[in-house]
């Protein structure tokens, strides 16, 4: 089987979770013996990748890649530019190819899945991660991306969509008949976080704050309307009025940082509240290691891998009962991202009782480890084949 | 009676804390050696400014006073400033030390290091009165008669404590909804003091010149001194025997360049303002004995010479502002009693109220007056790292000192 796959980032050239999940996903689907095309609209070596085959649609390196064509970007007209390359690329690919099936990523690759499909009338998937409307936090958004995902949707022979959240939003949103929408829930790959010694040093200030009997809040994110950290920010007051011995890590950055900064100021606990800016590498692992709880707050979440990366870092999981990610897993804290008194109350309770905070932490590893990127392969392969088989939903 | 400008120029470089982040924290203690090629890097500013306002203005000061006998000139010269230019312009300390041996240069007391401690602790800020006091007398071998709080920072209260301190002399803003229907060319008395003298500054004929004095949009550019001469004419009628000139020293060559002729202009303004028979100038303390004061004055609530409202708002202003204060002044106690002179010494300079003033956000709409003055990108990031600093110092004193608490 040969399968057209459109991205539009891989690592290590990702701005964030949808390189990370093409990579796993790609990877497991090719192991399964799939022959895979995979689309990038920029050109550069990605490590590890010999398993299958990255056209690149344009000869733009990614340092050139200016920050408004990265995937989480907020500028439409130079991302326009890109996507009229990448589909012209994408249209000679299926001409002088032949393929079985075209999986598309996000609204970013659905017009060139479209285009491929009018060409060679191969089925077409369109796999969701995000919505605009998830992007947006609201129901505004860029009404041309709504038009585009509502017109990938509708041409898609098959949606998968990264939770029931998502899958909820396509259907309710976009009037997209349930039946045609299939739930892929995202995994982990323990592999690529394995080998690793945590020395205490790189959050060293944190580290004594522990000593002293401190517990640690941790939320590794983009600092975007999307993720909810205003609400974060809030219940962390309301809880140091309760218990003292918390302090707040806010790992990342965004367009919301100045507003946090400000925030914790008025609330009176900047004292307490930690921002590292923009990390990778071992500070970005560190930042899990450092903390005892991991907070999704997210107003829309459609999964939410971070979340396992800390459950993996033994972690105790609270996630907003908007992020998808907390359909996969039971020992959690769970709250409407608006209800931050209930997230206090939950601050409260792990940080003041040794044995709930262990069996969340207990709970979340052994749950996320059950999770694996070679059952989302064994869903991806089965819709291929009815697909290709000519028995379509 | 003679009438005498008293000109007062205050000379200050704050430490600069260097981009200190949460990785940082609890590893190095060196908040404020920025050795990059910004604005943060206190060296490297110094150098600058040595070169653009303290040598230049430093050599017109000294012309002028051994061409005119009747020339004087106030200055203060915070802690945090000597410290800086003893390490890299040590040859400026020596200019000011052979104005000072002439005999017509006044040194004005303040905080060692230009903070805002009178409002936070009378302890600290006593302290650090007696720490630039001390200065003075080791580096120029004179005592000081006359105070000056931050920033002009003044009320009744900070009055009454310099004249039982046996001050005789103090400066204030001369803020018309304080005046009311007085003038700020005469010698006052602060309500509820017995000797000690209240000089106001003239802010429009100071600020001509420290602000206004190169704006080529202003409708009385150039300002040349026999213009500048007639106003201070007018400011001399009715028999009024003072004007104060307050003003930052670095509005000659750093606030207004060389360019723009500021210096030529002193030169010839001076010598202008004393060919005339019964003019002169006074320094701040002369100043205060030069006639009988015309009254008390009041000021319940604190008046600054700042922006076009005259407070603390610059400083004191927004949440990460006083979040920032609260925290630093909470550690007094324990930093004092871990007797750790080099932890002593790196609290109070996060004190200089240059921090808080970094932080200030009101500027968005009062014009990019501050944003001018900022070594950072955002006043966010002043936080940041000033925040991540006193997180340090609290570090510092568990760790080694096995005091206080996170």
């Amino acid at each position: 089987m040969k399968l057209l796959m459109l991205g539009w980032e891989l690592p290590p050239h990702n701005s964030g979770g949808l390189g990370v999940a093409c990579y796993h996903m790609a990877k497991a689907i090719a192991h399964a013996g799939v022959d895979i095309d995979f689309v990038l609209p920029y050109d550069a070596h990605h490590p590890d990748t010999e398993w299958m085959k990255i056209h690149a649609a344009t000869l733009q390196i990614p340092d050139q890649r200016s920050e408004s064509t990265l995937a989480y970007s907020r500028s439409y007209s130079s991302l326009r530019k890109i996507q009229a390359s990448y589909i012209a690329h994408v249209e000679e690919l299926v001409q002088k190819n032949s393929y079985d099936v075209v999986h598309a990523h996000d609204w970013l690759t659905m017009e060139a899945g479209m285009r491929a499909k009018e060409l060679t009338g191969l089925p077409l998937i369109v796999h969701v991660h995000a919505t605009e409307f998830d992007r947006s936090a609201s129901d505004s958004g860029n009404p041309l991306i709504h038009e585009i995902e509502y017109q990938g949707l509708m041409m898609a022979d098959r949606i998968f969509a990264v939770s029931n959240i998502t899958k909820a939003i396509i259907v309710s949103k976009y009037g997209i008949p349930a039946d045609k929408v299939e739930v892929v829930h995202n995994a982990l790959d323990v592999n690529s976080l394995l080998e690793y010694d945590y020395d205490q040093r790189t959050y060293r200030y944190l580290e004594t704050l522990r000593d002293e009997g401190y517990t640690i809040v941790s939320t590794v994110t983009r600092f975007t309307v999307q993720k909810g950290l205003t609400q974060l920010m809030r219940a962390a007051a309301r809880a140091c009025e309760r218990y003292d011995k918390l302090a707040f890590l806010f790992a990342g950055d965004g367009e919301q940082r100045d507003e946090l900064l400000e925030l914790a100021a008025e609330l009176g606990i900047s004292d307490k509240v930690f921002f590292t800016g923009f990390i990778r590498g071992k500070q970005w692992r560190d930042a899990f290691s450092v903390s005892d709880v991991f907070v999704m707050s997210s107003v829309s979440e459609p999964f939410g891998l971070t979340a396992l990366e800390a459950a993996h870092f033994n972690n105790a999981l609270i996630i907003s009962k908007q992020s998808g990610v907390g359909e996969v897993l039971k020992g959690i804290f769970r709250y409407d991202f608006w209800d931050v008194d209930r997230l206090a109350d939950q601050l409260i309770a792990v940080a003041t009782s040794p044995a709930l905070l262990s069996s969340l932490r207990q709970a979340a590893k052994s749950e996320y480890l059950k999770l694996s990127w070679n059952d989302v392969a064994t869903k991806c392969l089965a819709t291929y084949t009815t697909l290709r088989t000519g028995v379509s939903s | 009676m003679k009438r005498g400008i008293t000109l007062y120029l205050h000379v200050h470089q704050p430490w600069r804390v260097r981009d200190y982040s949460v990785f940082d924290t609890a590893f190095h203690h060196d908040y404020f050696d920025g050795n990059g090629e910004d604005d943060r890097n206190n060296g490297r500013v110094l150098a600058k400014v040595a070169d653009k306002s303290y040598r230049p203005m430093n050599a017109l000061l000294k012309r002028l006073l051994d061409t005119h006998p009747d020339f004087k000139v106030s200055l203060s010269i915070t802690g945090t400033f000597i410290e800086q230019a003893e390490r890299w312009a040590p040859d400026v300390i020596e200019d000011f030390r052979a104005l000072v041996s002439t005999g017509r240069v006044e040194i004005v007391a303040e905080t060692y290091y230009h903070s805002l401690a009178f409002f936070y602790s009378r302890e600290e800020f006593e302290k650090q009165v007696q720490m630039h006091r001390q200065k003075i007398r080791e580096l120029f071998g004179v005592e000081t008669t006359a105070f000056r709080n931050t920033e002009l920072a003044y009320n009744d209260e900070l009055a009454q404590w310099a004249d039982q301190a046996g001050f005789k002399a103090i400066l204030a803003e001369g803020w018309d909804p304080i005046l009311d229907w007085r003038s700020p060319n005469y010698v006052y008395r602060p309500a509820g003091t017995e000797n000690i003298r209240l000089l106001m500054k003239n802010y429009r004929l100071s600020d001509d010149v420290a602000f206004r004095f190169g704006n080529r949009g202003w409708a009385e550019f150039p300002l040349d001194a026999s213009k500048y001469q007639q106003w201070m004419n007018v400011a001399f009628a009715d028999d009024a025997p003072i004007v104060n000139l307050f003003m930052d020293y670095e509005t000659f060559g750093e606030h207004q360049w060389e360019d723009t002729g500021i210096f030529n202009f002193m030169e010839h303004f001076v010598a202008q303002w004393l060919s005339v028979e019964g003019n002169t100038f006074y320094t701040v303390t002369e100043a205060a004995s030069a006639d009988e004061p015309r009254g008390d004055i009041s000021m319940p609530h604190t008046v600054t010479w700042a922006d076009s409202e005259r407070d603390l708002t610059a400083w004191l202003g927004n949440s990460l502002q006083h979040e920032t204060m609260r925290h630093l002044y909470a550690l007094e106690q324990d930093v004092l009693r871990s007797g750790d002179v080099q932890l002593i010494g790196d609290w109070r300079r996060l004190q200089t109220s240059d921090h808080v003033y970094y932080m200030c956000t009101k500027w968005f709409n009062d014009g990019d007056v501050h944003a001018y003055f900022s070594p950072y990108e955002s006043p966010y990031d002043a936080f940041l790292f000033v925040m991540n600093a006193i997180r340090d110092v609290r570090y510092r004193l568990i760790q080694k000192n096995r005091f206080g608490g996170m």
